[in-house]
């Protein structure tokens, strides 16, 4: 038993709801990053990123790479401490996937505008299959990369019964850095730029913004926040290190962003925490039932939220209701 | 009419199937050529009878049946589905239940092969009709997440029903592949083991090729038949515009609710088949690459072609071996010092810190045929979306427009 779940062993039930809560939030955060990503995307340039998962692992594998394969800032400084080195390997990993989000815009998605939705959606499962690949095989059969990250299992606080470990906090502060960012951003030239692109593309033409650029600086976003979310995701206790199935983590965002809406920033957020805090809830309080829903039930909770909603709201929580015509 | 394959005085000759005589001529060519593989007696193809390439072939023709039902609903119908791998995985453990050999942990009625498919292409079906509602509610990329939603909650159950689908990770065996009417130790067609048929001796392999070939045959007839029917029309017109169909008196729901049952039948029958034909697959197998597989398929061929269906199958099914072929080719370069030899050293890797791409050993650095295939998948998807949106289908297109005005360029 890890040192969390023996603490929460003799925790009260207040306290245990209340840990699980923070742990619900703090999944919540990992998947509203995630789900960020693919709404700016998606709301820029029209494009639902399935490589949104392969980007993710890409952000993780090149930290992992940085602080636990070559050792990169700490061969250079040698008296840094570790949160520092790990901080710096991140920000530089977190730059790298923003030049390999922009690649794969100029390269596979810029030929592709004006084509229907569906067959851009599909160069990115393309595109996904071949980043993953690529991991796989920096990976080795099965092999998994620690992230070596500065919070470690033991890295945790018990605050009167409720027990937070740190990583957890770190993912909400970061969720928390990130949205404000954002909306700061979005309020710069720049950002009202990338808006005004979304809302009408060649009106925003029309006003000298240079559309390709958005569509570049989207996915350079884009791929910023799935690599903030690889990385989150591949931390103890979410993941064991980098592995092949970082990428499908990933791809449990979506139910979020069906929930929030496909085209909501605000809805990402929404449904990131609402799918997070329902699946580690669910799962806490369905533990006794593993033996008939079968092992591994909880990475279910978001799909199956994810078709109840749609029955109820086809276009989210926040989502624009197409309009139908012919 | 000769000369003038466009030129049609009556509905009937529009309608049918093989309009021109050169389809029907190459259509009949194409059919005896494939009958004659596993013989071996047409030069250039002769290399195909041995087992290895036959087995190919039959997972290819069970394949086409799979990608024909996609091409129903994503092709025909228009409605984006990425969950063809679950649909394919509900046939095959139906037709375990129904065929498989029982055991104390495992379900087995020991039915024969076609109750199993036919079984499983019927609860695929029903779970299809289930699922469409859904495609009514939602469209376009919201259907495609759902779809995918549908692929992880099937790779759960099948994971989690151990009664069923065996072991996880490790998988449990199907029944065998025979064509028996009722009684499977006396089968009517014999076809896992190699014998003689009509005097002329066959590797079982060779056998399943004949008896895939004429099932992969009549479902892609009923598909190319489906298109011109009224149900096939009604597929068409809400593919290009619902609203627009709707208004025309099509009946949106009943319309995809089709679509997703008869794609599903399809999904079905492959995945019983080829699950029966393998003998032995883990409950994995029933991924989303095998869904991504099925869209390249439809994508590389064609979308909402017969003939796209056909050669995307046999392009995605037998580039891995071609792939290996190259790798070998590659290999014996550097092996018999030939001029080629500092190119291939460049391309793949042959021992420990030497560069190359492509690594013959399975695992560890350098990418092995396996991976170099995935990456190839991922690369021709995007090239086929790109550059040529029709396909191979397209391309066949081009080549026949440009030879109709030969010598003369218009």
């Amino acid at each position: 038993m890890t040192p969390f779940g023996a603490l929460l062993a003799q925790a009260s039930s207040l306290d245990t709801f209340l840990t699980k809560l923070i742990d619900g939030l703090a999944l919540g955060s990992i998947y509203a990053i995630l789900a960020l990503g693919f709404v700016i995307i998606f709301k820029s340039t029209q494009v639902l990123s399935f490589a949104h998962g392969a980007i993710a692992a890409v952000g993780a594998y090149l930290v992992a790479y940085f602080v636990t394969i070559a050792n990169w800032p700490g061969r250079y400084f040698e008296g840094l401490p570790h949160t520092l080195r790990f901080i710096i390997s991140a920000l530089v990993a977190v730059l790298a996937a923003s030049v390999v989000g922009m690649l794969i815009e100029r390269i596979f998605i810029r030929p592709m505008i004006g084509q229907p939705l569906f067959s851009i959606a599909m160069i990115t499962i393309g595109i996904d299959i071949i980043l993953r690949t690529f991991i796989d095989d920096l990976l080795g059969q099965g092999g998994n990369v620690d992230l070596g990250s500065p919070w470690g299992i033991l890295s945790l606080s018990n605050v009167g019964g409720i027990i937070i470990p740190h990583v957890f906090l770190a993912a909400i502060v970061t969720v928390v850095i990130v949205v404000v960012a954002l909306v700061l951003f979005f309020r710069t030239r720049i950002g009202v730029a990338m808006r005004a692109t979304a809302f009408d593309q060649e009106a925003a033409m029309a006003q000298g913004i240079s559309a390709g650029r958005i569509f570049a600086l989207a996915w350079a976003l884009g791929a910023v926040l799935a690599a903030i979310g690889g990385i989150f995701a591949s931390i103890s206790p979410r993941g064991f290190g980098v592995t092949g199935g970082t990428a499908f983590f990933a791809l449990r965002a979506f139910p979020a962003i069906i929930i929030g809406g496909l085209d909501s920033i605000m809805g990402a957020v929404v449904g990131g925490f609402v799918i997070g805090v329902s699946e580690i809830l669910i799962g806490h309080y369905l533990a006794g039932a593993s033996g008939t829903l079968g092992l591994g039930f909880t990475g279910l909770i978001p799909y199956l939220l994810m078709l109840a909603f749609l029955l109820v709201r086809p276009y989210g929580l926040f989502g624009t209701e197409e309009i139908r015509r012919v | 009419m000769r000369g003038r394959p466009l030129l049609h005085v009556d509905y009937e000759s529009e309608q049918s199937l093989f309009p021109t005589m050169a389809q029907k001529v190459i259509l009949t060519i194409g059919a005896l050529l494939a009958l004659s593989i596993p013989v071996g007696v047409v030069p250039g193809l002769k290399f195909l009878a041995s087992p290895g390439w036959l087995q190919i072939l039959v997972i290819a023709l069970i394949f086409m049946v799979g990608a024909a039902g996609l091409n129903i609903v994503t092709g025909m119908a228009g409605q984006v589905s990425l969950g063809h791998a679950f649909f394919m995985g509900v046939g095959a453990y139906t037709a375990a239940a129904v065929s498989g050999h029982p055991t104390e942990a495992l379900w087995g009625l020991e039915l024969p092969m076609w109750l199993g498919a036919i079984a499983g292409g019927l609860v695929a079906a029903i779970l299809g009709i289930v699922i469409a509602p859904t495609a009514v509610r939602v469209r376009g990329l919201y259907l495609a997440i759902v779809t995918l939603g549908l692929v992880f909650i099937g790779q759960h159950v099948f994971r989690n029903w151990n009664q069923v689908s065996g072991i996880p990770e490790l998988g449990r065996e199907w029944g065998p592949f025979q064509l028996a009417l009722w009684d499977i130790d006396g089968p009517a067609l014999d076809l896992s083991t190699d014998g003689e048929w009509f005097g002329v001796f066959l590797p079982h392999e060779g056998k399943a090729f004949i008896f895939m070939l004429v099932v992969a045959g009549l479902f892609l007839l009923l598909s190319k038949n489906l298109a011109r029917t009224r149900i096939g029309r009604a597929f068409a017109a809400i593919r290009d515009r619902d609203v627009a169909a709707e208004i025309m008196g099509v009946h949106e729901a009943k319309a995809k609710t089709q679509a997703f049952a008869i794609s599903s039948f399809y999904a079905g029958v492959a995945g019983a088949l080829y699950a029966t034909f393998l003998g032995f697959l883990p409950p994995e197998q029933w991924n989303l690459f095998l869904s991504v597989q099925f869209i390249a398929i439809i994508l590389i061929g064609g979308a909402g072609t017969t003939i796209g269906v056909v050669l995307g199958t046999l392009f995605v099914q037998l580039l891995p071996r071609l792939v290996e072929n190259f790798t070998g080719f590659l290999e014996e370069q550097i092996v018999g010092e030939t001029w080629l030899a500092p190119l291939a050293d460049l391309i793949i890797k042959t021992g420990e810190g030497d560069f190359g791409i492509l690594s013959l050993a399975a695992q560890g650095p350098g990418l092995s045929i396996f991976q170099a295939n995935t990456i190839l998948y991922g690369l021709l998807i995007a090239a086929f979306l790109i550059f040529e949106p029709l396909g191979l289908y397209g391309i066949w297109l081009r080549i026949r427009n440009y030879w109709k005005g030969w010598p003369f360029t218009y």
